[in-house]
């Protein structure tokens, strides 16, 4: 007997996320009168790291230095236990939906050597945008565009567009 | 009478708990809503899932209704809002940097975040790959500062720089996000599907 071939994993109904997610983000500028971000964490770690090493190094360079106050953690900051949030609620989420295990997700056609040198490079690529752009698609595009911020749409359609553009090329990763 | 915080209604001392509880929420809409997959994610430069985009802007326009009501019925005052600053060139090319870096990863920082709490290594590597890339925009800042600080405009609005109705153009964007949800099933009815 032929069975129907399905996604193995069921997730909500896109507009019913989307709407949760509108929702979130009012709420989010209701409270703090800012909206979400995810990368910006990720740039109080690397400050983090670099000030321990080298902290004669950090003072001197001038973009480390615009984050780091004398007796004040980088990490003491509103994005990096938003993002704490998001590890425990996407943990929350998997768990119920039973989604966790250690795993490369990777296309068939593809190695997972080749995933992850993939998964690496794109995201030293998205590092260094977001620093440019001063935000990811969360930071910049999302919360952008709820306050109708001209920056935030310009950058939420390079993202797009870009990515669009050079989607031919990587298309062995993923088709 | 909102935003809370900035105007004192909520005592500062709240705000890294309330970060965590935002944080939770933000987690697990990404995760139930599939942003854990990197192969749901990439199908929307493909055409065979088109979630991130129907996610992106069901909730861009919620957020932007909801804000521009409340700010009409007088629960939040939208110009005390933080607006994200518009330095033109640097939105350009980070964007489209970033472009690259999400079809070539499958990743963006938030979805690889709620990617790495229920174990994927992909994401891991991804994360660890965008720490590098702070890394090295840091260490090259001289080389970058020019995109970084110059071309700025302030923290201008679309009703700034287009000179539009804020409430006309929402009602357009829209009308035309519906009609690329309905664009996009149409197109995915015609491509080849992709099971993972």
């Amino acid at each position: 007997m032929k069975t129907k071939k399905q996604n193995k994993h069921i997730y909500w109904n896109p507009y019913f996320g989307g709407f949760l997610l509108g929702i979130l983000i009012i709420f989010t500028f209701f409270i703090t009168g800012r909206g979400l971000g995810a990368s910006g964490a990720m740039k109080s770690s690397v400050v983090t790291i670099v000030d321990a090493a080298a902290p004669k190094h950090a003072e001197k360079n001038s973009y480390y230095s615009k984050f780091v106050e004398d007796g004040e953690s980088p990490m003491n900051n509103w994005l990096v236990f938003e993002t704490l949030g998001v590890l425990i609620g996407a943990f929350i989420s998997g768990s119920l939906s039973g989604r966790i295990g250690w795993r490369v997700q990777h296309s068939p056609k593809i190695t997972r050597r080749r995933r992850l040198i993939f998964a690496f490079s794109g995201g030293i690529l998205f590092g260094i945008g977001a620093q440019i752009a001063r935000g990811c698609t969360s930071g910049a595009a999302l919360s952008g565009m709820a306050v109708l911020s001209t920056g935030g749409f310009i950058t939420m359609l390079s993202i797009f567009g870009t990515a669009y553009l050079f989607a031919y090329f990587f298309r062995k990763n993923w088709i | 009478m909102g935003p809370l915080i900035p105007n004192d209604i909520i005592s500062f001392e709240w705000s890294s708990i309330i970060a965590i509880i935002i944080g939770i929420f933000f987690g697990f809409i990404l995760e139930a809503s599939g942003f854990s997959s990197s192969r749901k994610l990439a199908g929307v430069f493909y055409g065979y899932d088109f979630a991130v985009l129907k996610v992106f802007f069901t909730a861009a326009i919620v957020s932007l209704i909801g804000l521009l009501y409340m700010d009409y019925l007088g629960y939040v005052d939208m110009s005390r809002l933080y607006v994200h600053p518009t330095y033109l060139w640097g939105a350009i090319i980070g964007g489209a940097i970033m472009g690259i870096g999400f079809v070539a990863g499958g990743f963006c920082p938030g979805t690889s975040l709620s990617a790495v709490a229920i174990g994927k290594i992909d994401a891991m590597v991804n994360v660890v790959g965008i720490m590098v890339g702070v890394f090295i925009f840091s260490e090259l800042y001289p080389l970058f500062e020019p995109i970084y600080n110059g071309y700025f405009q302030g923290n201008i609005t679309l009703v700034d720089s287009l000179g539009v109705n804020p409430f006309w153009f929402v009602f357009l964007l829209t009308i035309v996000a519906i009609i690329m949800f309905f664009a996009t099933d149409l197109i995915r009815k015609r491509v080849k599907k992709v099971f993972y």
